[in-house]
């Protein structure tokens, strides 16, 4: 027995087959965490880095069966313990983090009395010590308003507020074990980095042990002491976090890091004819009345594009891009300004959109998962919008399917196959085949390698790169992730709360100038650099905090470290513009970069 | 369409298997039944009444001494093709409306909602008895009455899978393509929820099978000498202590149809699933 903290010999976890038999999903896993370190798991989906995590606690999915030589947890032997035993252990000795706060708290039930629960549970406090000890804890996860946040429920705070809930209620029995899975993946990248420094320094006060579950290399780069790297299920190295990141042995490691330090060589710019000009588009929810909507989302964004060009819309959730890019395809009309296609207006809403028009503006979704109908095979589901848009029947039909399975890079006989039966990429690459199908002239994607693996998107983009370049098409991209569209856009254009802050062409987006909620947002992705977390200062909230529903004033200056007192609260911001950079400032644009920014 | 039909159930599990030749005897017993039966339905053919097994009479005789398997052929064609055209018919109805109300939604969805709660709130037996006594009974209204009886349950449950699927993106997908109403209800919609909707035609048939024997107890069903399965049990109530055959063969044939339908439907919506 060795002196680590936490200590897995030989773990193999293996589940039932339909046939019968039994087939190992996780094989050979070894690894040991020193007490108050934290052991990174990274890999892709499907790699077994969350069933590995959930071993530590005994726990495996219905049908699984964990075996292993040693489990052991402090002085916990856990491959041994029966249920009992494991249930005194969780909750109180090792904790868990899931990836989805928002999932994770009962909606009907106030935060307090669930962050307190495993206190209750395991009888280790009266409701009086344990509110304490909470609210201490909401003070060191730099939650507002510590004392009375308790009394709130779920969704009465924020998505990175409520995942900072999920740490206090994790640690609150000062486990000697935390597990978390995936605890920043579905927060904006702003806020990740406030929850990152919080979680690390509260895991670090408690002394607890920490096991983290990745598929980010840079969000480990920060927190972690030893990373593990998991593919299908089996070791492919481990070593001190350092040593991994700098020197990966494996070839594996080496593809995951490349993918993360994008190298991709943007070709030149393409700059045709105007396709697509969006003006002074005003939308949202709700009854329109006097040319306003009931909840306003989107206020005076406009922007055009080339054929064949791209433009990167983004934002933190909420700042309205993907409203936006529903607005364009008529899915939701906008209550006024005009979407403007080779020169001629469409009409705002779909409904009186022809066929035609229709067909030259085409949506790839998001999520690939409930975009493609379960119903369809693949073929069915690309022979559709031929039928539809351009009367193809038979053999013609089935000549011009394979022809959209090759473009995408998908074997023929995929055809056959119903959604059910393909990954996660291969669905989104059917997902952009159905609406390359129509011939689309302009392609709005929306976010749509969010859910993917970072090599399995990585491919995904290069596709609609290359396609857009070869055939021409005009390409509005929805992301939240900025490295993506500097890395495949000719054009960005930053939502903040439902107004353009920035406006930009490539040439602008190494240049000095830019917003300063861009400037933050791009500070904000995580580096592979292993000091970065500790270098970021926190975000501070200025003078200026309760001006939101002022309308026309500028919304990001709450958060803004450079906002005028005296200006910004009062005025309006103007447009200011200086060659293809266009900024929605106070400040003038030569006053804007970063060296002037923080003297 | 028949060699389709036989390879699937061949690729049945067990279960299904037995359920599929469950409910083919039914179907064939309800077709070629009368034709085959010893009996008129309504003849007295014995002085014996809940007579046993004889040569004469193979399933012995009823509380009037009627040769029951006469009548349990007789009581299958009315019992198999009420029920299952009701059920089938009900289903139709419903899901066609739930599928409108969830495609148009707003007021359309309000109004049809609406009349359908005011349908639920009638009770099935006094609406039977007030179609009963205007237009007399007839096999034709029974369909009607017994379909519309179960058409707002069935609604419900439509309305609830619709809704969850025209959220979903696909439907909005083909909804952006430009796709009118019945492309969205008969190719997006209706497949994702079909299997749903089988199970709860299988439980809308074995309701509607106790509605009938109701309906039949209070004179307003199949009319005497005539009967349905479920009037031919409650008729031979009384020979229940003596264990007649004449309760337990009617009662034994609902069962096998009732099963042998869930358990084809449980089968299909399996092969539909993998």
């Amino acid at each position: 027995m060795s002196d680590a903290q936490v200590e897995v010999r030989n773990l193999q976890i293996d589940v039932a087959t339909p046939g019968g038999g039994r087939k190992a999903i996780v094989s050979d896993i070894s690894f040991e965490i020193p007490k108050g370190e934290v052991l990174a798991l990274i890999g892709e989906s499907g790699s077994g880095k969350t069933t590995i995590a959930l071993s530590l606690m005994g726990h495996s999915r219905f049908g699984a069966h964990i075996a292993a030589d040693v489990i052991r947890v402090g002085e916990h032997r856990i491959d041994t313990l029966d249920d009992r035993g494991l249930a005194s252990l969780r909750g109180r000795r090792i904790s868990y983090i899931a990836q989805s706060a928002a999932a994770a708290f009962n909606p009907s039930r106030t935060i307090m009395a669930q962050v307190i629960e495993p206190l209750l549970v395991h009888k280790l406090a009266t409701r009086k010590e344990a509110e304490t000890r909470a609210i201490e804890l909401f003070r060191s996860l730099a939650l507002p308003s510590p004392d009375t946040i308790g009394a709130r429920y779920p969704h009465q705070v924020s998505g990175g507020q409520l995942q900072r809930l999920m740490a206090a209620m994790a640690l609150i029995t000062k486990p000697e074990l935390v597990i978390l899975d995936e605890p920043t993946t579905a927060l904006d990248v702003t806020t990740q980095v406030e929850v990152l420094k919080t979680f690390k320094r509260a895991i670090a006060e408690v002394g607890a042990t920490a096991v983290y579950v990745s598929h980010d290399l840079a969000v480990v780069a920060q927190v972690a002491d030893r990373i593990v790297v998991l593919k299908d299920g089996r070791m492919c190295e481990s070593g001190p976090a350092a040593t991994v990141l700098e020197a990966p042995a494996d070839d594996y490691t080496r593809s995951l890091l490349a993918a993360g330090n994008r190298t991709h060589d943007m070709p030149e710019a393409v700059a045709g004819a105007v396709k697509l000009e969006v003006r002074d588009i005003l939308a949202g929810y709700g009854r329109i009345r006097d040319g306003r909507p009931a909840i306003p989302v989107l206020s005076d964004v406009g922007f055009t594009l080339e054929r064949g060009a791209a433009i990167g819309v983004i934002g933190e959730s909420g700042s309205g891009k993907s409203t936006l890019a529903r607005v364009i395809a008529g899915i939701l009309p906008a209550a006024s300004g005009s979407i403007v296609l080779d020169g001629q207006e469409l009409a705002p809403a779909m409904d009186n959109r022809s066929r035609e028009d229709l067909r030259r503006i085409q949506f790839v979704f998001q999520n690939a998962d409930t975009a493609l109908n379960p119903a369809h095979t693949v073929g069915e589901t690309l022979a559709r919008p031929l039928a539809f848009y351009h009367g193809l029947k038979g053999a013609d039909a089935e000549a011009r399917v394979d022809e959209l399975l090759d473009l995408i890079h998908l074997p023929r006989e995929m055809a056959s196959r119903r959604s059910a039966e393909l990954s996660g990429g291969q669905k989104q690459r059917v997902n952009l085949a159905r609406a390359l199908a129509a011939d689309p002239e302009v392609l709005i994607c929306d976010e749509v390698t969010s859910a993917l693996d970072t090599v399995v998107g990585e491919a995904i983009l290069q596709l609609i790169d290359d396609l857009r370049r070869n055939l021409g098409i005009a390409t509005v991209f929805i992301s939240h992730d900025i490295s993506t569209v500097h890395a495949f856009c000719d054009k960005l254009l930053v939502l903040y709360s439902g107004t353009a802050v920035e406006l930009a062409a490539r040439a602008d987006f190494t240049g000095a100038a830019h917003h300063p909620y861009t400037r933050l947002l791009v500070d904000s992705v995580p580096q592979m650099d292993r000091g970065w977390l500790d270098r970021q200062v926190s975000e501070q909230a200025t003078s200026l905090a309760d001006l939101r529903l002022i309308p026309g004033l500028c919304r990001f200056a709450p958060r803004c470290p450079v906002a005028i007192a005296g200006t910004c609260d009062v005025l309006p911001p103007p447009y200011r513009t200086e060659g293809t950079l266009t900024v929605l400032c106070h400040h003038p644009i030569d006053a804007l970069t970063k060296e002037d920014v923080i003297a | 369409m028949i060699s389709r039909i036989a390879s699937g159930v061949r690729t049945m599990p067990l279960s299904g298997q037995i359920g599929f030749g469950l409910v083919v005897f039914w179907l064939l017993a309800a077709v070629f039944g009368p034709v085959v039966a010893p009996y008129s339905v309504g003849a007295f053919v014995d002085d014996e009444v809940f007579a046993g097994l004889s040569a004469s009479f193979p399933l012995g005789t009823d509380y009037l001494g009627r040769d029951v398997l006469s009548r349990v052929l007789w009581g299958a064609r009315y019992t198999v093709f009420i029920a299952l055209a009701a059920a089938m018919l009900a289903v139709f109805i419903g899901t066609s409306f739930a599928l409108l109300a969830s495609l148009r939604g707003g007021w359309t969805d309000e109004l049809i909602s609406r009349a359908m709660d005011t349908l639920i709130s009638i009770p099935s037996k006094i609406f039977a008895l007030v179609l009963v006594a205007a237009f007399g009974s007839s096999l034709g209204l029974l369909l009607v009455i017994t379909a519309i009886t179960y058409v707002p349950g069935n609604f419900r449950i439509a309305r609830a899978l619709a809704m969850n699927l025209v959220a979903l993106d696909f439907v909005q997908v083909a909804r952006a393509r430009g796709e009118g109403p019945v492309h969205l209800a008969t190719r997006e919609i209706l497949p994702n929820m079909i299997h749903p909707l089988l199970a709860d035609m299988g439980l809308r048939f074995v309701f509607i099978v106790l509605l009938l024997s109701g309906l039949s107890f209070l004179g307003l069903g199949v009319q005497p000498p005539h009967a349905d399965l479920g009037s031919l049990v409650r008729e031979n109530l009384t020979g229940l202590t003596e264990g007649a055959l004449a309760i337990i063969v009617p009662a034994i044939a609902i069962a096998t149809l009732t099963v042998g339908a869930n358990l084809l439907i449980d089968a299909l919506q399996k092969g539909g699933r993998s």
